[in-house]
């Protein structure tokens, strides 16, 4: 059950950063609040451990400005990549209104990916979200390392429905706010036809 | 389905827990839904960021839902978090939506309790009624309560990442 505040003139958006351990989901987010002007951010959070792995999430509200007089305000969480974590990965799913998946570009990372995006799907399932009807980009991150697989190669393997890619670098930006406004335009295309 | 919030609803909510804050001593007092998203506050909700309240609370009843669930429990319906000076008293209310009381030595947790539990009816309500109307609402065809997004158009959405 979702609430919509009409009443606060809010569109309220959960956008969840999906992927494989050490793929660049925290410091999508990392780099997106280093860009943003102070008054369209909320602290962000990072519940992680010592080595600054994800733990439970990474939280990031970004307020962009309004639409109709609504203001419409984003929520972006990371979830937690390491396989073991998967009953907190599950719970930070709940309730999203789309999803960006970053890929680690790496060779030896693809069956990671792989898994990864199965697990994604299962996940949704769970909550009653199906993959092919959500919002969703897909992020072929760490483009800048020497043995990664090309971008024709990535997609053929990874890519679910056509959805949007993007090659990132994302310590540098590189993609990173091109994915972000892929997905949110989604949700508020999504949001319209309800 | 989805639970609209008009001025109305709002104003039924706050009350509730404006009442409550006053006659359980509170500091602040929030209601705030399952993914995380604030509904209403009363009282010193100011000097609180109330946006990183709302998400850290939703997460740990997440975890502890999930804890519950491990166990064989449907839920742990209250968390309480005592500090050396402010406690944090967190329950589900009417199964729809996450109450936080905040409070310090001018209230007490026996207090909180009970004018949670009292509170607790009353939201219930309220929410009984938004669902009825909400259900009346799909049932009378999707033209009933227009929303406004869905007058959003491509240009809107460009706008929103001009710059
Ligand atoms: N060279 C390079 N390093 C990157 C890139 N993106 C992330 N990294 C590095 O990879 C490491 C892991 O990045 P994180 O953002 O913490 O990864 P994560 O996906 O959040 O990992 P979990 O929290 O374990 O799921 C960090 O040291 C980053 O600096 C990239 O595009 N290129
Ligand atoms: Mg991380």
């Amino acid at each position: 059950m979702t609430f919509i505040n009409y009443a606060a003139k809010e569109i309220n958006c959960k956008i969840v950063y999906y992927g494989p351990g050490l793929g660049g989901k925290t410091t999508n987010l990392q780099y997106i609040y280093s860009k943003t002007a102070p008054e369209a951010k909320g602290k962000m959070i990072s519940l992680a451990t010592e080595t600054d792995r994800t733990l439970f999430f990474d939280f990031l509200p970004l307020d962009l400005g309004a639409i109709r007089g609504f203001t419409t305000r984003f929520h972006l969480y990371t979830v937690p990549g390491q396989v073991f974590y998967d009953a907190s990965r599950k719970l930070i799913l709940k309730g999203a209104d789309g999803v960006v998946f970053v890929a680690d570009s790496q060779r030896e990372r693809m069956e990671s990916n792989i898994e990864s995006i199965r697990n994604l799907e299962v996940n949704l399932k769970e909550h009653g979200l199906d993959l092919k009807a959500l919002p969703y980009a897909l992020q072929f991150n760490k483009r800048d390392l020497p043995n990664i697989l090309s971008v024709e190669e990535l997609y053929r393997v990874l890519n679910f429905k056509r959805e949007p890619t993007f090659e990132a670098v994302a310590p540098a930006g590189r993609g990173v706010f091109d994915t972000l406004k892929s997905v949110a335009k989604q949700i508020l295309v999504e949001l319209r036809k309800r | 389905m989805n639970l609209v919030l008009y001025e109305d609803e709002i104003r039924a909510l706050e009350e509730v827990l404006q009442r409550l804050r006053q006659d359980s001593n509170a500091r602040a007092v929030f209601l705030i839904d399952k993914n995380g998203q604030q509904l209403a506050g009363a009282g010193a909700t100011d000097s609180i960021d109330t946006t990183s309240l709302a998400s850290l609370t939703a997460g740990n009843v997440a975890a502890t839902d999930g804890l519950a669930k491990l166990i064989g429990e449907r839920e742990f319906s209250v968390l309480f978090h005592e500090g050396q000076r402010e406690h944090i008293h967190i329950s589900i209310v009417a199964k729809r939506a996450i109450l936080v009381v905040i409070f310090d030595e001018r209230s007490s947790l026996g207090l909180v309790r009970l004018r949670v539990k009292r509170a607790g009816q009353e939201f219930e309500k309220i929410f009984d009624l938004m669902e009825r109307k909400a259900r009346d609402a799909e049932a009378g065809g999707p033209e009933q309560r227009p929303t406004p997004f869905s007058e959003i158009t491509d240009e809107d959405i460009d706008a929103l990442f001009s710059d």
